[in-house]
């Protein structure tokens, strides 16, 4: 067997297996073990592994979010960590766990990964919370919160002529449009824009909050081909951090993102998907920019965006669908890779964020065996 | 598969103190991270990626603080990894940072832990609210000591270990100018004197809540060749957890640091770990953990590791020297001490720990854990690259 197209590494990795919950507004019956646990299990199943049998775990999460330190030690208990595992965890979305796994596989210490991330914005009020994310001498005592900083994203996007309010609501309705096939999504089909939430973001530009946890099965070399029929080949995957004040950054780029495209090898060859952890519309443009994808956003994300080689952008819904905190982003590259393993996608772009104002920012490039 | 050879090149800490109202956390890390660029006579513009520890994010009420740490460690344009595996946190992010270089990912990476946890109190942000734990399983204190009274039990040890290893790691510490406790006039006595807290953990047993920060600097063979100081070589590294609580579980003994340390071993060809290691740095947070942690990787018997504590080899002139630099019990920013126990062992064998150097060390163990006893990491260093 070949391996994929494009591997630069010293390793061929695949995901080879994703599950994702359904993603609620609150889950206040379920304990967050109880919310991963199902997910950890049908990803398991779809690769016919047992925990144990699992070469490296890791996951992410937010201690803020669950209100309590060490909160991932609970879920743990979900993988069943006995006979002792190899596991480690970072405190960032999961696809920075997905690529603390990727890198583990690529030092040979292991063959196979559990990645898994979750988060619970129900039981708080998530836009004073992520205040807390925030440079604590400077920028956390005046509270901006998430949406408003977006806002002023957003607001830069307008002024400097990249978009405007008509051009986001279309990408907001695309998104929403696209997730009616996404049976897992929080919000599907019509959704009204609603008032302003902050000039010039109205409620549809803004991601729903929710509950929601996500995992994915990372294989090497044959191995892959043995647990899964075509599997999402990681032929790219780097991230970069920028600076932490919106002052110091153009908002309307994302310089990060651009790099870690560079490094991920994104723009050697065409891509037919991508899938933008872009929580609010205006944020969509600014990616698209970044990784060279084009266009307004405006057209479906079926495949049909015409004047772009037909890329296929969020054809899950994306976070304006779905946003489970440190969740999201894992679930990009989980359903880039879903598309390559039932054939629908051939190379596609997966894109993960974190921090205000896409601050940080992973890419990977996925592949499917040519066919 | 061959990887590539891990050295530690730069190491950095801040002097270790209860509060550091002079700077800001930016300031804090900072601090140790220039140092470990000092020391490895390297810049900024040397370093590939950031890959940064701490344990929970409510010890400084910042959620992610790496995002707003991006700028004073030179990590904007660069990747930035923040891990949290509780305490053996910062044994765990020099693991992950090793584990970029060893798989060729980057050439020269900074990794960097700490705790700066005069912002809160360390011990109620370690306890749940009632109803989700007891009301008085205050901190982790309150959750050990009932494992160390088992220990006592099982092996019959003399209530008097304890102290001694406080003894011991308190005077190691006035060698360590980085060391957060510098008691000069610590005493057995004083020692055995000092009120009890969580029976049979007596106040001078317990570690200090500090604030503090640790950098390291790691690099593959290349840049090993042009490091200003002779470098410490990774010869094995592991993490291992289990979960929490469950039926059959050995809290004296965890599984998950037998089978980290029997892992570490296996890669660094140790088979009689009493023998062929020269220093240990070993999280002892609690002083009975000393001889607990001696049996759990392999130091000792089961039941007999209280008994090389009594006699004294783990003194600094012992035959296996245990915390030379003082270890938890003497400096505890908690994020922060998995790493310092790392860099304390690199220190040993690249022979620059200064007054608690181990005389000839050649391969020392740095040893972190966490969480219930059920999160380890481990690394074995060594002053001569890797064979195998």
């Amino acid at each position: 067997m070949t391996g994929p197209r494009t591997s630069r590494y010293a390793r061929d990795v695949a995901v080879v297996a994703f599950a994702q919950s359904d993603h609620l507004r609150r889950t206040d019956e379920l304990s967050e073990v109880e919310m991963v646990m199902p997910v950890l299990h049908e990803v398991l199943a779809a690769t016919g592994l047992k925990a144990g049998e699992i070469g490296f775990t890791c996951s992410g999460s937010s201690d803020y979010l669950a209100g309590r330190a060490f909160s991932f030690t609970m879920t743990l208990d979900g993988v069943g960590a006995w006979p002792p595992i190899s596991e480690s965890h970072v405190e960032m979305d999961g696809a920075w766990a997905l690529y603390e796994a990727w890198v583990k596989i690529q030092t040979g210490e292991a063959d196979t990964a559990l990645v898994y991330s979750y988060g619970k914005s129900s039981p708080g009020s998530l836009r004073d919370v992520l205040t807390r994310q925030l440079d604590p001498y400077y920028l956390a005592p005046l509270w901006p919160d998430a949406v408003a900083l977006a806002a002023l994203q957003a607001q830069a996007l307008v002024d400097a002529g990249e978009t405007d309010e008509s051009a986001l609501a279309a990408i907001a309705a695309r998104s929403r449009a696209d997730a009616a096939a996404n049976p897992h999504a929080q919000l599907r089909g019509a959704v009204p824009q609603g008032d302003y939430q902050v000039r010039p973001l109205r409620t549809g530009d803004c991601p729903p909050v929710g509950d929601g946890a996500a995992a994915v099965v990372l294989a090497a070399g044959d191995l892959a081909r043995q647990l899964c029929e075509r599997p999402a080949w990681i032929t790219g995957i780097d991230h970069r951090i920028e600076a932490h004040g919106p002052g110091l950054r153009d908002l309307t780029d994302s310089a990060s993102t651009r790099i870690a495209a560079q490094h991920a090898g994104v723009f050697d060859a065409p891509v037919d998907t991508a899938e933008l952890h872009a929580p609010f519309s205006s944020q969509e443009v600014v990616l698209r920019k970044a990784l060279g994808l084009g266009g307004s956003g405006t057209d479906s994300g079926s495949g049909t965006d015409s004047g772009f080689g037909a890329v296929a952008v969020n054809p899950s819904g994306g976070a304006l669908a779905a946003n489970p905190m440190m969740a999201a982003g894992l679930i990009r590259i989980g359903e880039a890779a879903a598309r390559i393993h039932r054939g629908a996608s051939d190379r596609a772009v997966a894109h993960a964020t974190s921090g205000p104002c896409l601050q940080q920012n992973l890419v990977a490039v996925l592949e499917g065996d040519p066919r | 598969m061959n990887k590539e050879p891990v050295a530690v090149v730069g190491i950095g800490q801040t002097k270790h103190v209860a509060a550091r109202h002079d700077v800001s956390i930016a300031g804090l890390v900072r601090e140790a991270a220039v140092r470990a660029l000092a020391d490895a006579e390297l810049t900024w513009a040397d370093i590939d990626a950031v890959v940064i520890g701490k344990a929970p994010d409510f010890f400084e009420g910042v959620m992610m603080p790496e995002l707003y740490l991006a700028d004073a460690l030179g990590a904007v344009g660069k990747p930035m990894l923040r891990v949290h595996t509780a305490g053996s946190v910062g044994g765990s992010t020099a693991l992950v940072a090793a584990n970029l270089v060893a798989a060729r990912v980057h050439r020269t990476v900074l990794t960097l832990a700490f705790e700066k946890q005069s912002e809160s109190n360390a011990m109620w942000g370690l306890s749940l609210p009632v109803p989700f734990q007891q009301p008085l399983l205050a901190g982790a204190g309150g959750f050990f000591a009932p494992h160390v009274r088992a220990y006592m039990r099982r092996t019959g040890a003399p209530d008097a270990v304890g102290s001694l290893v406080a003894y011991k790691d308190r005077r190691n510490a006035l060698k360590n100018p980085y060391a957060h406790l510098h008691e000069h006039d610590i005493t057995l006595e004083k020692v055995q004197a000092s009120p009890m807290l969580w029976d049979p953990i007596r106040y001078s047993e317990t570690c200090p809540s500090s604030d503090g920060a640790c950098a390291m600097v790691l690099t593959g063979r290349a840049g090993a060749a042009r490091s200003p100081k002779p470098p410490a070589w990774v010869h094995g590294g592991a993490m291992r957890s289990e979960p929490t609580l469950f039926a059959g579980k050995d809290f004296v003994s965890p599984q998950a640091g037998r089978d980290c340390a029997a892992d570490v071993y296996r890669q660094a060809g140790i088979t009689d770990p009493r023998r062929e290691i020269d220093a240990v740095e070993m999280y002892v947070p609690f002083s009975w953990y000393e001889p607990m942690w001696l049996e759990n990787l392999g130091f000792a018997e089961e039941g007999e590791g209280w008994k090389l504590t009594e006699a004294g080899v783990t003194e600094l002139d012992g035959d296996l020297p245990v915390n030379p630099s003082g270890g938890v019990l003497s400096t505890n920013p908690i994020g922060a001490s998995g790493m310092i126990r790392f860099a304390e062992a690199a220190l040993q064998v690249r022979g620059q720990a200064g007054e608690h150097q181990v005389p000839g060390a050649r391969r020392a163990m740095g040893h972190a854990y966490g969480g219930g006893a059920q999160f380890f990491a481990m690394w074995l260093v060594g002053a001569q690259e890797p064979t195998g």
